[in-house]
């Protein structure tokens, strides 16, 4: 019998805290990818409120709260953080996991939306990047998801490949932060 | 010499730097340029072609003549403009430009046959013989003119970039933008506030001026702290914006404080991209100088750089000064050089109406013809009605006028215009969109003027954005008209200086105009007036001026050259910050990156992933060693792989099986659960796109993958094909290509090792050749696929893939307990070259199914992406380039991708050319080289013998066309 071990995707490279700032590997639990099936997005909607507790979000929005949030992924795309997926959303919609498939950190910390200036090109003042916003866009040269999770609190997920790259460019934006501080 | 007075420097704080390899002190708040000057250094340069000793001309970034070179090797930076270098204790600057020494400078025999020098003296003189220009002629050039030199060395230096983004970008921190920022702030707008210098106040710093009762520089920092502690305001000084983008992004550059750039992990430089709703232009102006002969004497200086000098760093350029100008401001020059205890020895005023109230002698409608000295001013000669007069000096401080900053409203192709009042270019309102202009930049040169333009800009920008616009008091300030008689260049003999940092001098305009470049761009071309650092800040509107008279054409109609970004010179290190190295791209890992590592694994970039090319062992000393016995490991008894980097695409709905046989050339619906089946997928011009297997795991759901290069593009296709071509499927896709680590288990004994892991044992009977489905490994689920990429019994065992480490261990350790082991991607390479199976070198992007002999794949039943463009008759033409093997049968026993095949009686040129070579490698189980690559009419031609020939590398033999499966063409061994 063979005993498998298990690796998150910032094994060795987390926690880091520089300045201010401090960026820890996530535990997001099980992470689903949703996507509704024709004409299924508001049964999908009601299934994920009544089985879940959280509506699907719109376009660049988060619904639900720590520990079962649902995150918009794209056109027509879900991602569910947290929660296994409950076999009833199957009926209207393609369910994936995807729990190994991403490296989930988390920056927070007084100037954690400056060293994310750094990488992303998104606006993240307050007034237009709020609490349970959420954007699939650049980080750096990667393709990535950051959702605001709070005041100086944000969730950055990238494909799991690239954790090293992730954690050393946050790192070189941190210390860019820090100096300045 | 520093002078009595407070000014804005901190005495009690003394900065040693170096100079030349000399010793110097300055104080905190100098520039190098101030600290040079108060340690009566004034020859700071040579100039560009004639090696003419120069000195400090400005106090600004327009600074053409004090470039110098910063710090040592590969730190070193070279045009660092002394007027905004930042002293700090042990700054090493060297003059550049001169050899042997700045003082004794053997160049400058340049200067004594300038006669033959002038513009465009290289293109006629050296003309003849041809071939001597690019080998002699222009090294020798441009090693004589020049201006610093790189390093060479790689740059350690750490640079960032970074955005940002406001409701207002101000632009400049004087009156006019400091007023906008306050009004735009308090109607509630977030304002972003950039300005190049260290402090906020523009020319309030460098005057004697009062605002609202104030001295102004004090008016300046007190509503700067206001600002500052506004939550939507962010003040950026030391930050210039040096160009406009479409949308309202704006670029800038931001060089951080010496001390906090010395600090860990801090950048030298920031490269902001601003991305506003909307900005106000406040950049102010730039003072021009005046031609005269020998204008460009170490010690003639801009009249307002003067002032600056005097009023902020309390440093005098001179001890005995006259002062020339055309406007009233250079009367202020006069006056602040008499109140600091400076002597004046004059005040020239071209105008004849001027008058004076100063205490000096004084001359209007006189002009200054000429500077006398050489490495520093001596005297001037004045010529006026009653004749030319000689007066002694050691500083001349000279004004022509003011040329606004309209520079970043032209950028994207408006042109300013010209105002006969201001005797100078304006921008016109709208060139920008969503850019006001504001202050001395769109010609309101008083102070109360600029205060109130700026309130002004910021309301029209407010009521743009919907926002309330500000009513706020106007302070207390000067409001002087701007009197200006146009001075351009003095007639005389001698060389009058335009563009002092390419040379360029009134004669140069004139000549540009007789030989017929009467365009203004033109001219710059022939003269190189307006390049380099500079891009003609202080020489464009001059030069112009003199072209206009020189063709008579009024100086509208000539016009201005193009103004592009970026406005001031900005590194590459920045805008490229964070690329060097690694840094040019993202690192993507596999799971068995680490274990790999540890084996001492090459790890070769495969797209952004890193594969392991061998797994040498300690007696292998060439990676062939490795790569044999790599190959014989999996052909006799059992080889690990990690084949995650595959694209794998988790496809599902009702309608997937209709989608698949949409995409793929041939039939999916017809596959059966738990199995697998090669498909080809076809671009829409009916090329080969990709292949790969795919998995039917249940009735409406797939796993398809792809080739490892065109993961991405695939999935971005499939996208395509769905969302525009048909959207009617009810299926969904997404990538799971990180979700799984898959291994390729391969070799006679994969089934045995693969019974010691699984919780079930398998067999050939319930998992045949192309099977699929769910196992278990100690508990943890798994998938696994029956499929071969080596012509092995093979496996690919899939693990979630934080089990992928621990896998791709056990799996190599049961392999090398069974004489197996871990494979690389050269011995894939082999394994698969062995078996003819393609990869992306043959799929390369012009080839057709035809052309891979898999035509029949595209299925007659139904209609496919690309099915109707492949069955084009010149893509199925038998005289197409069709794949075949390749072994070489001449004395030389290797084989080269890349290289070229030809009928042995043929010449080896293009005309003749009958193929090209893909793949090549050692086949250690067949024992000699073997390549795939494509023949004309290949398939009818197995046998024959052609000559391969490698131009680039100069190699050839002979070959011999084989079939492109050379190993185990039955398949037995697959399905074993």
């Amino acid at each position: 019998m063979v005993d498998l071990s298990a690796n998150s995707p910032c094994a060795g490279l987390l926690p880091l805290t520089i300045g201010s700032v401090t960026l820890s590997e996530a535990t997001p639990g099980t992470l689903t990818s949703i996507a509704p099936y024709n004409g299924q997005d508001k049964a999908l909607s009601a299934a994920l409120k009544s089985l879940h507790g959280m509506a699907a979000p719109a376009p660049n929005r988060a619904t639900g709260k720590e520990g079962a949030r649902a995150i918009w992924f794209g056109q027509r795309m879900i991602l569910l953080q947290g929660p296994p997926p409950d076999p009833g959303l199957a009926k209207h919609a393609a369910l994936t996991d995807q729990s190994d498939a991403w490296a989930v950190v988390r920056l927070e910390g007084a100037g954690a939306a400056d060293t994310l200036a750094r990488l992303t090109p998104i606006d993240l003042r307050d007034s237009q990047f709020k609490r349970g916003h959420t954007a699939r866009t650049e980080l750096r040269h990667m393709m990535s998801g950051i959702t605001r999770l709070g005041p100086n609190s944000y969730q950055i997920m990238v494909f799991r490949g690239f954790a090293q790259t992730l954690v050393h460019d946050l790192k070189t934006a941190m210390q860019g932060v820090a100096a300045r501080g | 010499m520093r002078v009595e007075g407070a000014g804005l420097i901190d005495r009690t704080k003394r900065i040693g730097f170096s100079f030349d390899g000399h010793q110097y002190e300055g104080f905190a708040g100098d520039t190098l340029a101030s600290a040079l000057l108060a340690n009566d250094i004034t020859l700071v340069g040579r100039s560009f072609k004639y090696h003419r000793p120069r000195g400090i001309l400005t106090a600004g970034s327009e600074e053409p003549n004090a470039l110098v070179m910063l710090g040592l090797e590969a730190g070193q930076e070279p045009n660092v403009r002394a007027t905004t270098a930042e002293l700090f204790e042990g700054m090493l600057a060297r003059s550049q430009n001169r050899w042997p020494t700045l003082a004794f400078d053997l160049m400058a025999a340049n200067d004594l046959v300038a006669p033959f020098l002038g513009a465009g003296f290289y293109y006629k003189t050296f003309m003849w013989p041809r071939v001597f220009w690019e080998k002699l002629y222009e090294p020798i050039i441009r090693r004589a003119a020049g201006l610093g030199a790189l390093s060479g060395q790689h740059n350690a230096d750490k640079y960032e970039k970074a955005f940002a983004h406001c409701d207002l970008l101000v632009i400049g921190g004087g009156p006019a933008g400091l007023m906008a920022a306050r009004a735009a702030a308090q109607a509630g707008a977030d304002v972003i506030l950039c300005d190049e210098d260290t402090r906020t106040g523009g020319r309030l710093n460098a005057e004697t001026l009062e605002v609202d009762g104030r001295p102004g520089h004090h008016w300046a920092a007190e509503l700067t702290a206001d600002l500052v502690a506004m939550d939507n305001v962010r003040v950026m000084t030391r930050t210039t914006v040096m160009g406009t983008y479409d949308q309202g992004t704006y670029g800038a550059i931001e060089k951080l404080s010496p001390d906090l750039a010395m600090r860990a992990g801090a950048p030298r430089e920031c490269f902001w991209r601003i991305a506003a709703k909307r900005a106000v232009l406040a950049a102010g102006a730039l003072e021009r100088p005046v031609a005269f002969a020998n204008n460009d004497r170490p010690g003639v200086m801009m009249a307002g750089a003067v002032r600056a000098y005097l009023n902020r760093w309390r440093v005098s350029p001179g001890k005995n000064a006259v002062v020339f100008g055309n406007t009233d401001s250079a009367h202020r020059t006069a006056a602040d050089l008499l109140a600091a205890g400076v002597h004046v020895s004059a005040l020239i005023d071209s105008r004849h109406h001027a008058t004076c109230d100063l205490d000096i002698p004084f001359h209007a409608g006189a002009r200054i013809c000429e500077a006398h000295g050489r490495k520093g001013l001596e005297a001037v000669s004045v010529a006026s009605v009653s004749g030319i007069d000689k007066i002694q000096a050691d500083c001349l401080a000279m004004s022509g006028g003011w040329n606004p900053s309209l520079h970043l409203t032209c950028h994207r192709g408006a042109k300013p215009v010209w105002s006969p009042d201001h005797e100078a270019f304006l921008p016109v309102d709208g060139a920008l969109p969503g850019l006001e202009t504001a202050g001395a930049c769109r010609g309101d040169f008083s102070t109360r003027a600029c205060l109130e333009g700026g309130v002004a800009a910021a309301n029209r920008a407010l009521e743009d954005m919907g926002l309330k616009p500000a009513k706020p008091e106007i302070p207390k300030a000067e409001d002087s008209a701007y009197d200006i008689a146009a001075l351009w260049a003095v007639p005389g003999k001698g060389r009058a200086w335009l563009d002092f940092q390419n040379d360029v001098t009134v004669k140069d305009i004139k000549q540009s105009a007789t030989e017929n470049f009467r365009s203004v761009e033109h001219m710059k071309r022939y003269t190189t007036q307006g390049m380099a650092t500079d891009q003609g800040k202080n020489s464009n509107v001059a030069a112009l001026a003199v072209l206009a008279d020189a063709t008579g054409q009024g100086i509208v109609e000539t016009g201005t050259t193009t103004f592009r970004p970026p406005y001031v010179p900005v590194s590459i290190a920045a805008m490229g910050a964070g690329s060097q190295g690694t840094g040019f791209a993202p690192q993507r890992y596999m799971t068995s990156h680490r274990a790999s590592v540890e084996r001492g694994a090459p790890m070769i970039e495969v797209g952004l992933w890193y594969r392991p090319s061998i797994f040498p062992r300690a007696d292998e000393t060439h990676w062939r060693q490795s790569c044999d016995r790599e190959v014989d490991m999996v052909r006799g008894s059992v080889g690990i792989a990690d084949v995650s980097t595959l694209g794998k695409i988790d496809i599902q709905g009702p309608d997937a099986a209709q989608f698949l046989d949409f995409v793929y050339t041939n039939t999916f619906s017809t596959l059966q659960k738990g199995r697998v089946r090669y498909g080809l997928m076809l671009r829409e011009d009916g090329h080969v796109m990709d292949d790969g297997t795919t998995a039917r795991l249940s009735g409406k759901h797939y796993l398809m993958t792809t080739t490892t290069a065109a993961a991405g593009e695939v999935m971005r296709h499939l996208e395509f094909v769905h969302q525009c071509l048909c959207p009617q499927l009810d299926v969904r896709f997404i990538s799971v290509t990180e979700q799984w680590a898959q291994f390729a288990v391969a070799g006679p004994k994969s089934r045995d090792l693969l019974n010691a892991l699984l919780d079930q044992p398998i067999d050939n009977e319930s998992w045949p050749f192309m099977s699929c489905g769910n196992v278990a490994i100690g508990g943890t689920a798994a998938r696994l696929f029956r499929i071969s990429f080596s012509g092995e019994q093979g496996y690919e065992l899939a693990v979630p893939a934080r089990h992928g480490d621990s896998l791709f261990r056990e799996l190599v350790s049961r392999a090398e307990a069974l004489e197996g082991g871990a494979y690389g991607m050269e011995a894939l390479n082999i394994l698969r070259i062995e078996k003819g199976f393609i990869t992306h070198a043959e799929i390369h992007g012009r080839v057709t199914a035809f052309d891979i002999g898999m035509d029949r794949m595209i299925s007659a039943k139904k209609d496919c992406i690309g099915k109707t463009a492949a069955q084009r008759p010149g893509l199925r033409d038998e005289n197409r380039e069709q794949l075949v093997g390749l072994k070489p049968v001449g004395a030389v026993k290797e084989l080269l991708a890349g290289a070229h095949l030809f009928n042995p009686e043929d010449e080896a040129i293009s005309a003749h050319d009958q193929g090209y070579i893909t793949s090549v490698g050692y086949s250690p189980t067949l024992g000699h080289a073997l390549g795939l690559g494509f023949l004309k009419r290949g398939r009818a031609r197995l046998g024959e013998k052609l000559r391969m020939v490698d131009h680039l590398r100069g190699s050839e033999t002979l070959c011999e066309v084989i079939d492109p499966v050379q190993f185990d063409p039955e398949g037995g061994r697959l399905r074993g």
